[in-house]
């Protein structure tokens, strides 16, 4: 336990000292939320539409989705890719900490970034737009949650294939900008044609992105069980696969 | 019992057998060391003893345990500096012995080691600002964090200054004094020469020598060599006549005398006098861990001029 808070503690203080990991997860999601609510103008007015809500009461989903598609695609299969080929894992592997602590203490610290990132971005728009809370607070956190571990674990997996850091970058990269723009984090989902909207229906970052705006504008649990499904389903297969292929060096 | 005892260990990669059928024991308190030339399996064999390669066959036995089965056992016991490892870049020193000192049931104080390493003064640093020899010093003193009683050392020297090797020498000397077992690797032969108890040699995978530096050196059985700087050349025959004299070879003023009497010396020198010829400098060459070396893995680049500066030499 006491190598579990060490270890946690350790990753935490990289990470504040990685400026592009910091950006990304801390920095950038709030800007983009300020951006966007200039560019709609009308900062977050209710929108009859939005039974209510506003612009960017439904931004604030996406960029939570995004935030987690960051930390599982881009920060953890670099890291992880990068501490196995530098061998830092190998001279962790030398003394007694067990795999499974290390993993976990690698997981708990990416949690606990993921999850500043949302609660800054919260604040912010509370702050600069009223934002509205989330009107099932308790799904919101459930699914943020589930949909980060399922995010993680794509992450493991993609460092445990990858041969090198720079191809676990390459492919986080490929996988990460087409889910940003195609699954409403980033544009909303309404604009897109029929035929990437069809396609949008394959990628996890959709279906989490759905379960957290229909949860914060009170959506009920039955309405979204295939979204569920999708995001618990990648969470296994992803952490079945990572667990099996994960390698010291 | 001995502290490890390695019985027909064998490592296969590929087409090539790293490591073939190799046995021997360390006792306790001994400071063991493994020579041998690039891809000799000193590495091979040495992370097989801790527990993160896995034999092809064979069987390992550490402080009566078993480096895999008991792994978080003995890692508890044993120290490692493996030939290659890194940190975060970000990681400062400090927090590595921190962190590391938080995974053992045992520690000692970080600050004392780093002084031992003489990194104290670096301990703010983060890694990745350590020189090459500033890094390997530091991942020798983290093999020593958890106070082991055994401690393996992968090239422990490599990338040092020669200050800095020295007192390298010096703390794993000190570790002998406390009781500690050690296995080391190097590429060094005065290394293995100062430090070692026992040598080993490997040299493709096989283990050629075992046994004190003394007694592989006596069993060299090497003729002894003067080398000689003469003021002006000098005919060499009456050198050539002397019965203890085997051969001479002459370049200009430099003499290279070879015999294997103990009189070679003496009857040299004698018959120089005789003949009038001013000597400015002479040395006894006496077969070093170096020859036993060259000899035994049989590398070929063994020449006269090799052997200019090395610990054995006597100069006059
Ligand atoms: N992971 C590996 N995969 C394939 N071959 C390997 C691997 N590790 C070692 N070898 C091969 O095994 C042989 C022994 O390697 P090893 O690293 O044990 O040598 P070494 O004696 O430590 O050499 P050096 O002095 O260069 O460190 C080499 O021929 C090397 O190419
Ligand atoms: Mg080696």
């Amino acid at each position: 336990m006491k190598g579990f808070l060490k270890l946690t503690q350790i990753q935490l203080k990289l990470f504040l000292r990685e400026p592009a990991a910091f950006f990304f997860t801390l920095m950038f999601p709030t800007m983009l939320l300020l951006l966007f609510g200039a560019i709609f103008g009308n900062g977050n007015k209710p929108i009859p539409q939005l039974n209510g809500y506003g612009n960017v009461d439904l931004l604030t989903g996406g960029f939570i989705g995004m935030i987690i598609a960051t930390v599982g695609l881009m920060s953890i299969p670099v890291n992880a890719a990068a501490q196995r080929e530098h061998k830092i894992l190998r001279r962790l592997q030398c003394s007694p900490i067990r795999p499974i602590v290390y993993l976990a203490s690698d997981v708990f610290a990416n949690f606990i970034t993921t999850s500043a990132g949302m609660i800054l971005l919260i604040i912010l728009g509370k702050l600069i737009y009223n934002l509205r809370l989330p009107g099932d607070p308790f799904g919101v956190i459930v699914w943020f949650v589930l949909s980060a571990f399922s995010f993680f674990a794509l992450g493991y997996l993609l460092a445990a294939i990858a041969p090198t850091a720079r191809m676990a970058q390459v492919v986080g990269n490929i996988l990460f900008f087409p889910m940003l723009f195609l699954s409403g984090a980033a544009i909303p989902h309404q604009i897109l044609p029929e035929f990437l909207k069809k396609v949008s229906e394959f990628i996890p970052l959709t279906h989490v992105i759905r379960i957290i705006q229909g949860f914060w504008f009170e959506g009920k649990w039955s309405d979204y069980y295939i979204e569920m499904s999708v995001v618990i389903g990648t969470m296994f297969v992803c952490l079945l696969l990572a667990v099996r292929l994960f390698r010291w060096e | 019992m001995p502290v490890i005892e390695v019985n027909n260990l064998r490592k296969v990669y590929g087409d090539i057998t790293a490591v073939k059928d190799i046995s021997f024991k360390v006792e306790s308190g001994e400071i063991f060391g493994i020579v041998g030339p690039n891809g000799a399996g000193k590495t091979t064999t040495i992370e097989m003893m801790e527990g993160i390669r896995t034999p092809d066959s064979g069987t390992i036995s550490i402080l009566g345990l078993h480096p895999l089965k008991d792994s978080k056992k003995l890692r508890q016991r044993v120290g490692m500096q493996l030939q290659q490892a890194a940190l975060p870049d970000r990681l400062k020193v400090w927090e590595a012995f921190d962190m590391f000192s938080q995974f053992y049931e045992r520690f000692v104080d970080a600050q004392e080691l780093l002084e031992s390493v003489q990194l104290s003064e670096k301990r703010n640093a983060y890694f990745s600002q350590l020189s090459g020899g500033q890094k390997q010093r530091l991942f020798v003193a983290l093999a020593l964090i958890n106070d082991p009683e055994l401690v393996f050392l992968d090239e422990l020297t490599t990338g040092l200054d020669p200050h800095a090797r020295r007192s390298m020498w010096d703390m794993i000397s000190g570790l002998r004094e406390r009781g500690k077992t050690v296995v080391l690797s190097t590429h060094y032969m005065e290394e293995a020469e100062f430090l070692c108890d026992r040598v080993a040699i490997f040299h493709k995978g096989e283990l050629l020598a075992l046994d004190s530096v003394n007694n592989l050196i006596n069993e060299l059985d090497e003729d002894k060599r003067v080398e000689i700087t003469l003021i002006e050349a000098i005919d060499t025959a009456k050198l050539n006549e002397l019965e203890t004299v085997s051969e001479v070879t002459r370049k200009g003023v430099e003499l290279i005398v070879r015999g294997s009497s103990n009189r070679l010396v003496v009857d040299v020198v004698e018959t120089l006098a005789n003949m009038g010829a001013e000597i400015r400098t002479l040395r006894i060459k006496e077969a070093n861990l170096e020859d036993v070396f060259l000899t035994k893995t049989g590398s070929s680049y063994r020449t006269v001029n090799n052997h200019s500066s090395n610990a054995g030499d006597t100069e006059s």
